[in-house]
């Protein structure tokens, strides 16, 4: 993918950002920030690329651990929310 | 330890013959990949907009998170050097070991994680979260550092060998700028979520820490971050690059110790935005679509909350960010006028709730450090037996994090269509029997909408003085709120103090009316 092409794909994604966040429940707010944690951890991308490559072994082990704390992250992040989100519940009728 | 070559573009033009390609170029379904993962994200959070439908939200962003680390792993496995036998439908080349470690990785953060999520309490899930953010911050860190020591591994830098010399390695001016930035990004992140972390879980005090000339520090420090990371694209030396690192990792420290206590929500939302920019960073660097939207989707909605909390307090994202709330006025407010007020038992409360047609409780951060919300239910649920009307108010800065208490009272089992926003509510007040404040203040201030000259005014607080008599719980009748200033709500004829702690007292009125 050329620059444009990506800066294209951040712009449009922001203006999605935006409006899909406007539509979020306030009562949802705290499930939101955990989720959001939780997806920004796609950086783990970045670490799994670094703890593959070879030829630098002090990126290996950055990456590895990179791979670590972003998997704390993804895994923390989602159970935390989907706990949170059991919990709301309607009104027993 | 080996880094890129200080000044390569010093060199004499690469050799074509013996350039490698930039990795960019990557299969179809690699990309097509990525950018499912992105949109199963955008999903997620689109999920979020009722109850509902947001467990199904959470699952395909869990789906799409899955999506996005098995490309990686399909295309960027661990290989050895040597070259694959022909006719192996395998690639022979796996390096089993490194792969090994990557699962052990995966697998050691995984327990990390779920262990903590399923221990953590209720009300500790500002500190959780803030914790998280700056995970996310160091991981980014790590990546950008990675990504700096072996660029070529990342497709972001070419590499030729001039003849009888060493390789030189060449990253992209515009892959610098990104680097930067990232790392930039992902360390103020990193040390501004330890502060948040530490002052939300009170190894560190609440009040805000005042540096003198601090504004002076923080400004120089940022322009010199971005400098260095102007100077970065002519020079990819070794020490740039980690002079920017560390500058961020100093300003993000210096950036949050003045913010006080009550500013955290706006913190920890700004900290939330700014994980989300520096995903995006990293995502620019190795041109993935997956990266780069759930950046902008993180990054966006951190901004949106930390708007709508400045919003909700009136108040200025600069000045926030400025600090020093609450310091001030605090040291003013220290003679004490006695003025009278009137003062409640439980056995008072019970009996004016029982009569009530219609009662609405108001809850803020002193319900959830009483963890004051279970015992609160079982007194709504005994006034509904009586056939009193219960509602539940809450104000959009209520505890320490956006949402904070309705995460605390559903857990306590309220039903969600029984808790209502600041604005659907605020007109009911006026036909209400009984406003119930537990552990709120400030946001039950009036001065707010008269006094011109209280630091609170001009925010939007719910009109619990409307009401026929307000019951306010509160430990003492010393020690204003955290904006430092008196409630001109406590003198009121039509209030009754009940002061206790939150959590004995509506044990005590459950008792009453049991």
């Amino acid at each position: 993918m050329d620059l444009i092409s990506i800066v294209s794909i951040f712009v449009l994604a922001c203006f999605v950002g935006y409006f899909v966040v406007w539509s979020v429940t306030p009562a949802l707010h705290t499930p939101l920030m955990a989720v959001t944690n939780a997806i920004s951890s796609v950086i783990i991308v970045g670490a799994l690329i670094a703890a593959a490559a070879s030829g630098n072994p002090v990126a290996k082990w950055l990456g590895l651990l990179g791979v670590v704390l972003a998997s704390i992250n993804i895994f923390g992040g989602f159970a935390v929310t989907s706990r949170m989100l059991a919990m709301y519940k309607k009104k027993e009728r | 330890m080996s880094f890129p070559s200080p000044d390569a573009t010093m060199l004499p033009g690469p050799n074509p013959g013996l350039e490698t390609a930039a990795a960019h170029g990557q299969p179809a379904w690699v990309l097509l990949a990525y950018l499912a993962a992105g949109v199963c994200f955008i999903l997620a959070l689109r999920g979020l907009s009722s109850p509902a439908t947001s467990q199904r939200g959470n699952r395909l962003g869990m789906i799409g998170m899955a999506i996005a680390m098995v490309t990686t792993l399909l295309t960027h496995y661990p290989k050895h050097a040597y070259a694959s036998p022909p006719g192996n439908p395998f690639d022979a080349r796996i390096d089993f070991t490194t792969l090994s470690l990557i699962l052990a990785a995966i697998a050691i953060g995984a327990v990390i994680g779920l262990v903590t999520a399923r221990r953590i309490q209720m009300t500790a899930m500002p500190q959780l979260v803030a914790a998280f953010h700056s995970l996310v911050g160091l991981a980014a860190v790590l990546v950008g550092a990675a990504a700096y020591l072996n660029p070529e591994a990342f497709g972001i830098a070419t590499s030729f060998t001039p003849i009888a010399s060493q390789t030189v390695v060449n990253i992209f001016p515009v892959s610098r700028i990104e680097l930067g930035l990232g790392v930039a990004i992902g360390a103020i992140t990193f040390s501004g979520s330890v502060i948040a972390f530490l002052k939300l879980n009170g190894n560190m005090s609440g009040s805000p820490i005042l540096l003198p000339a601090r504004h002076l520090i923080n400004l120089a420090t940022l322009g010199a971050i971005l400098l260095l990371i102007a100077y970065f694209t002519q020079h990819q030396s070794p020490w740039v690059f980690f002079t920017v690192m560390a500058l961020s990792f100093a300003i993000g420290f210096l950036l949050i110790i003045p913010i006080g206590g009550a500013d955290m929500p706006v913190v920890v939302s700004m900290l939330n935005s700014y994980s989300g920019w520096a995903a995006a960073a990293m995502g620019f660097t190795l041109h993935n679509s997956a990266m780069i939207i759930t950046g902008a989707l993180v990054g966006s909605s951190g901004a949106i909350l930390s708007y709508i909390m400045c919003r909700a307090m009136n108040r200025s994202f600069l000045s926030v960010i400025a600090g020093g709330f609450g310091a001030t006025a605090a040291a003013a407010s220290g003679e004490v006028i006695d003025r009278p007020y009137k003062r409640g038992s439980a056995e008072d409360a019970a009996f004016l709730m029982k009569q009530a047609d219609k009662v609405i409780i108001v809850p803020g951060y002193g319900m959830a450090v009483a963890q004051a919300q279970h015992t609160l239910r079982e007194m709504a649920d005994l006034l509904k037996k009586e056939g009193v009307r219960v509602k539940y108010a809450i104000h959009p800065v209520a505890g320490r994090m956006p949402g904070h208490m309705n995460v605390l009272l559903a857990e306590a089992n309220v039903p969600y269509d029984e808790v209502f926003e600041l604005e659907d509510i605020n007109s009911e007040f006026a036909q209400t029997d009984v406003a119930f404040v537990i552990g709120a203040n400030d946001v039950t201030n009036p001065a707010a909408k008269t006094d011109k000259s209280s630091p609170i005014y001009g925010m939007p607080v719910l009109d619990v003085e409307k009401a026929r008599t307000v019951l306010f719980i509160k430990r003492s009748m010393g020690g204003a709120g955290y904006a430092g200033v008196d409630n001109e709500l406590f003198y009121r004829d039509n209030t009754m103090m009940l002061l206790s702690d939150a959590k004995k007292m509506v044990e005590e009125i459950v008792k009453a009316l049991a």
